[in-house]
Parts: C-alpha cells; sequence; structure tokens
C-alpha cells in the first residue's frame, strides 16, 4: 500500500500536493555512531541556546560576550599604548573570569540533563539505538566544548589581537598555546562536575544553586584559607589547600606546568612534585564524574 | 497453558519461557507466546508485567531466564538492531515543553539514525497523519492531552519502524480521543503497513482495535488468541422485540421460545433503559443469530435490535485456570 516515493525532491514541501498515502522510509539507517553525533550537536546548539527558545538563548549569549569583552578591551589598550607585552597571561584569564564560567556552567549543566530527565524524554533515547554509554558521551563531549568554545574565544581574541600589536610572535603562540591546553582541561573538569551535580536532580533550580556552590563557594572558602594561611605564614600549606577547589586545581596545574603565575596567595604555585598531584586529581575527577554519570544513567531505565 | 496461536507464517515476537525475576517480585513468569503480524493488543491490569514485557523486548532489561526474538532478532544479543527497526511510545509524558513538535520529532528522527534532510521529511509526514497541522510549529507545552499523545506517536513512527509498542496510548483521553486514537492505531497498521503491540488494562477498547489480543496477569499469560475468537465464542447478545396482539409480552415468549431450543438466556439488564424488555444472552458461534431470527420470525415479533454487548475482562479470567482468583477480580474492575 505504501507508495513508494524515495525522498529525493529536495526541497518545495509547499508545491507537493498533499494527503499523499502513507510512504514507507527505505533510505539509508545510519546508526549509533551517528545518533550519538547528532546528540551531541543538539546539545552543543542547545548550550547557547540555538534551536531553542529565545528567551534561552539569552544568558549563554550575554555570558559570552561577558567573556569576550574584556579581552577586546585590552587587546585595544595593548594596541593603543604600543605595549610589549598583554596586559594579561593567556593562562590567566580564565582564572580571572572564573565567576563568569562558573555561572555558565551551573545554567548549561542543568538545561543539557535535567530537561531530559524531568520530562522523562530519556526513555525515548533509549528505546533507540544509542546506549547508556553513548548518551553519557555525548552530553559529556558537548558541555565540554561549550565550555571550551567559551573560554578558548576570549583567548583567541587575545592572540589575534597580540598579532596586530606585532607583539613577538613565538612568544605569543606558546603563550595561546599553554592557555588553550588549560582551558581544555578546565573545560574537561567543570563539564565533569556540572553534569553530575545536574544529572542528581530533575529539578533545574537545585541544579543551578548545586552547581554554584561547588564550583564558586568551594573557590571562595579555599582561597579564604590559603589567605589565612599566608596570613599565618604556613606557606608550605597553601597549596595543598587549593587541591579543594576546581578553579585553584586548574590554576595550580598549569602554574606548575603551563608557565602560568600562580593566583594563589603570595604567588606560591604548587612546584612541579605538587604539581604532578594537581594534575592526577584533575584527571581522577573527570574520570570519576564520567564514571559517575555512567552509574547514574545506568539505572534511568524506560 | 501457553496457547500459541500463529495466523501468520511471520512471526513478529515471539517469547519462550521468558521470565523476569526481581529481589522481591516476579515480574513475568514463563511466559511463552507469539505475535503475528498486525495489531495485537497486550491486556493485563496495571502490574501485570505489560511494560516489564516491552522492556525486554526492546532489549533493555536482561531476562531472568527464557528467551525471546524481535523480527527474528535476539533480544540479549540484538537490541540495538531491534530498536533500530521499532518504535516505542512511553504511557508517561515525555516531551519537552519549551520546543516546538517539528523541532522534537525531528531530533528523534535522527536519534533513529535518519539523515538530515530523511529526518525533516519524514517529520513533516509524519505529523500530518497522526493529525497535527498547523500547531507544530508551536511549542507542546501549550498542547491538550490528545494532541501531546499524538506527539509521542509520531516521535514512535517517524522512522518507519516494522513494529511500534504502544503503552497505554489511550490514557488519560476523553471518550472522542479515544476512539481517534484506537482509529489511528487501526490505519497505522492497515495503511501504513506496521505491525502494532499495543497494551491497555481495557479489553473493550482493544477488542475494537486489535486482530488478537494477549492477556496477562500477574507475568503469566492468561490467554492468547484472535479477538474473532473472542467473539465467535463469548459474544453476549442483546435483543429486544417487540409486543404484538397475539403476544402481549413479546419479550417473555422469545426467551421461552428460546429455551425450549435449548438457548440460554440471561436476565434482562435492569440497569438500562428498557429494562425488562432486553434479553442476553450468549452467543455460541455463528448458529446462534440464526436461532434468534428464527424464534422471533415464527412468533411474528419485530425484532428491534440485536447488538453484541462488549463483553468484560471477566469471562476471560473465568476461562483461564483458577488461581488467584481474588487478584484477578481486581483487574476485572477496569473492565469496560
Amino acid at each position: 500500500m505504501a507508495v513508494e516515493h524515495p525522498v529525493t525532491a529536495p526541497s518545495g514541501d509547499q508545491t507537493r500536493i498533499h494527503n499523499i498515502g502513507y510512504r514507507s522510509y527505505d533510505g539509508p539507517r545510519l546508526g549509533r555512531a551517528y545518533a550519538t553525533r547528532s546528540l551531541y550537536s543538539q546539545s552543543l546548539r542547545g548550550a547557547y541556546g540555538l534551536g531553542r527558545s529565545v528567551k534561552s538563548k539569552v544568558l549563554p549569549m550575554l555570558l559570552f560576550v561577558v567573556m569576550c569583552v574584556p579581552a577586546a578591551i585590552m587587546v585595544a589598550v595593548a594596541v593603543a599604548t604600543k605595549a610589549d607585552e598583554l596586559p594579561v597571561d593567556y593562562t590567566r584569564y580564565a582564572i580571572i573570569m572564573q565567576a563568569v564560567i562558573s555561572l555558565y556552567v551551573a545554567s548549561q549543566a542543568p538545561q543539557s540533563v535535567s530537561r531530559d530527565l524531568r520530562f522523562k524524554t530519556v526513555p525515548l533515547y533509549f528505546s533507540r539505538p544509542i546506549e547508556t554509554a553513548d548518551y553519557v558521551r555525548a552530553k559529556f563531549a558537548a558541555l565540554a566544548s561549550a565550555l571550551f568554545v567559551l573560554t578558548a574565544a576570549p583567548l583567541l581574541v587575545l592572540y589575534i589581537g597580540a598579532l596586530l600589536a606585532k607583539l613577538d610572535f613565538a612568544d605569543q603562540t606558546k603563550g595561546f598555546a599553554q592557555g588553550l591546553v588549560s582551558v581544555a582541561l578546565l573545560s574537561l573538569l567543570f563539564a565533569g562536575l556540572g553534569l553530575v551535580i545536574a544529572s542528581v536532580t530533575p529539578r533545574r533550580g537545585f541544579g543551578i544553586a548545586a552547581v554554584i556552590a561547588v564550583l564558586t563557594i568551594s573557590y571562595g572558602a579555599v582561597s579564604t584559607l590559603q589567605a589565612i594561611a599566608d596570613a599565618q605564614n604556613s606557606t608550605g600549606s597553601i597549596p595543598w589547600i587549593g587541591l579543594f577547589s576546581p578553579v585553584t586545581l586548574i590554576d595550580g596545574v598549569q602554574s606548575a606546568f603551563l608557565g602560568s603565575t600562580s593566583a594563589f596567595p603570595g604567588g606560591i604555585g604548587p612546584s612541579n612534585g605538587e604539581g604532578v598531584v594537581y594534575v592526577l586529581v584533575v584527571l581522577g575527577l573527570i574520570a570519576a564524574s564520567y564514571g559517575l554519570l555512567m552509574r547514574r544513567y545506568r539505572r534511568v531505565g524506560l | 497453558m501457553a496457547c500459541v496461536t500463529n495466523f501468520d507464517d511471520v512471526t513478529v515476537i515471539a517469547t519462550e519461557s521468558l521470565s523476569k525475576r526481581f529481589p522481591r517480585v516476579t515480574a513475568l513468569d514463563r511466559l511463552s507466546v507469539d505475535v503475528g503480524p498486525g495489531v495485537t493488543g497486550l491486556v493485563g491490569a496495571n502490574g501485570a508485567g505489560k511494560s516489564t514485557l516491552i522492556k525486554i523486548l526492546l532489549g533493555l532489561s536482561p531476562a531472568t531466564e527464557g528467551r525471546a526474538e524481535v523480527l527474528g532478532l535476539d533480544v540479549a544479543s540484538k537490541g540495538a538492531d531491534i530498536r533500530e527497526r521499532v518504535g516505542y511510545m512511553p504511557e508517561h509524558d515525555c516531551l519537552p515543553p519549551d520546543v516546538s513538535a517539528t523541532e522534537f520529532v525531528v531530533h528523534m528522527a535522527r536519534m533513529s539514525g535518519l539523515p538530515p534532510t530523511a529526518a525533516r521529511e519524514r517529520t513533516a509526514d509524519t505529523l500530518r497523519h497522526v493529525g497535527l497541522y498547523e500547531e507544530r510549529y508551536r511549542p507542546i507545552g501549550g498542547y491538550s492531552t490528545g494532541m501531546k499523545q499524538r506527539v509521542k506517536l509520531a516521535q514512535a513512527l517517524v522512522h518507519d519502524p516494522q513494529l511500534v509498542f504502544l503503552d497505554e496510548p489511550t490514557n488519560g483521553l476523553d471518550p472522542v480521543g479515544r476512539d481517534e486514537m484506537l482509529g489511528l492505531i487501526r490505519r497505522i497498521h492497515t495503511d501504513f503497513g506496521i505491525s502494532v503491540l499495543v497494551t491497555s488494562h481495557l479489553l473493550g477498547e482493544l477488542e475494537r482495535t486489535c486482530d488478537h489480543v494477549v492477556v496477562v496477569d500477574g507475568g503469566k499469560l492468561l490467554r492468547s488468541s484472535s479477538t474473532t475468537d473472542f467473539t465467535q465464542t463469548t459474544t453476549t447478545l442483546a435483543i429486544e422485540v417487540t409486543d404484538t396482539d397475539d403476544h402481549p409480552d413479546g419479550t417473555r415468549a422469545v426467551r421461552e421460545a428460546l429455551q425450549a431450543r435449548g438457548v440460554d438466556v440471561l436476565d434482562g439488564n435492569s440497569g438500562l433503559p428498557g429494562a425488562g424488555h432486553v434479553l442476553l444472552l450468549t452467543a455460541q458461534g455463528e448458529d446462534t443469530y440464526d436461532v434468534v431470527r428464527d424464534v422471533v420470525a415464527d412468533l411474528g415479533l419485530g425484532l428491534v435490535r440485536m447488538e453484541q454487548r462488549r463483553h468484560h475482562i471477566s469471562e476471560v479470567f473465568t476461562d483461564g485456570d483458577a488461581t488467584n482468583d481474588q487478584q484477578r477480580k481486581e483487574a476485572v474492575g477496569h473492565g469496560s
């Protein structure tokens, strides 16, 4: 009964006569990997509100602009004053803007996973070829990519500006590369933490509050403790305290290995030995986030 | 007990002593059933094991023992292949309110592996087939329950599956919406050529829609037979006749004449209009209709009506084996 009309007509839906009978589909079915990629791109676009309502575009776009504007100003200043270096290191930029990044994670991690849980859309995904791991990987990769876009874009602005200001090419390229490695690590870490926290609750509000608490409050607490330790001259404990907040973790890694000056009080970053611990903790947290997400979604059936 | 009925050589779903035990409950207990193409109803009270069965058939939950095949693919090893060819409409709400039906169904089509262009074309087609037109561009949050059910159905059909599982598709619909949904389900098979497994706790509504009905209770197969079997063997007929001068009480005259010819006549249904004038009798196949016709004609009465009464799920249960009677009565309460 099905009238065979392979879907060849490129467009022209308007000109076609409607009320044709049911047409069966004989075209290709691209399977699991394609579905996972589709979920990835849909989630990545969704993280900037693309393909969603106007209202949901406002915050991510605004934060994106807020991230880039200071970079543009710095570049303008550097070009105008003919400075011989940029006002901030590439690696320092994300640390300075950490509040904006945290806000972005807090708003977009819940929208990425809590919505599917809250509206019970997850079963529809799992009734299709993709598996739990595909879903988790797509969501993780999408949020990490979105964060990378958010954090790498201002670095790109700085880099282009630096080249326009005719700063030393080799120096700038090295700094830019180090900055990219740093924000890549940051993106993975923040995405993992944000998704794990958000996936626990189907309530978006709770998710946002919890992510902000973990990212920002922990940073505030750690910074305060470090300042106290610095005031009491127990500088040896400063790097160890820094292990307890995501922002200071990234700061520690890059000051140990990526030639960054630390934002820790007194500018005392972790030594190389301590830096190894930092790297291990960061990688461990990323892996643990992935593992926890897998466990979380294994229990979500139909 | 396993009444396996093949009404075609092709088998869409086959299970063989399929069991699913959770620490405290047995959701499925050695269920063996074969389902052919067409529309098949899966009937049972809430908690009878319908959803568990669907989960296993989609390859999402391993069976404790036994095996099952869907479209000839083993559920334990070919889950992903099965899910590519099968559609699933869940019982619960599953739609995000802030996107339009079109966007949502396109996304779901791509999740089933359809390339972007095909996904958009199939979405437009499918939404039209389930009866969503201009409203498909508006956010789903503003839809009525009936429209949401159509979107749920559309996402299950958009990739042109060979088989769809519809879990309680008429839940929450008003009588008109219910009839429309049942008509749509019928069309999925007759017009689209897609086999359907539809669950319900109402046997009555499935009878009208399905070619075949499988009744489960407490994870066990109670009965599996084609709908025509049901109606031929257990249909209740309601008849009403006029009175004439010769027979001032036509109803009684017919009853006596029928009893004389060995047809069981039940008491008239006192709850309905025209109580006392309606005779209920159990039709034993085609012959009964002829007997009634002859009796009424012989008496010279007018036959006002002769109709099939939808019988209750209880009759299935009393036909089945005699354990757990009390539990079944509870299920019966839901019968139409």
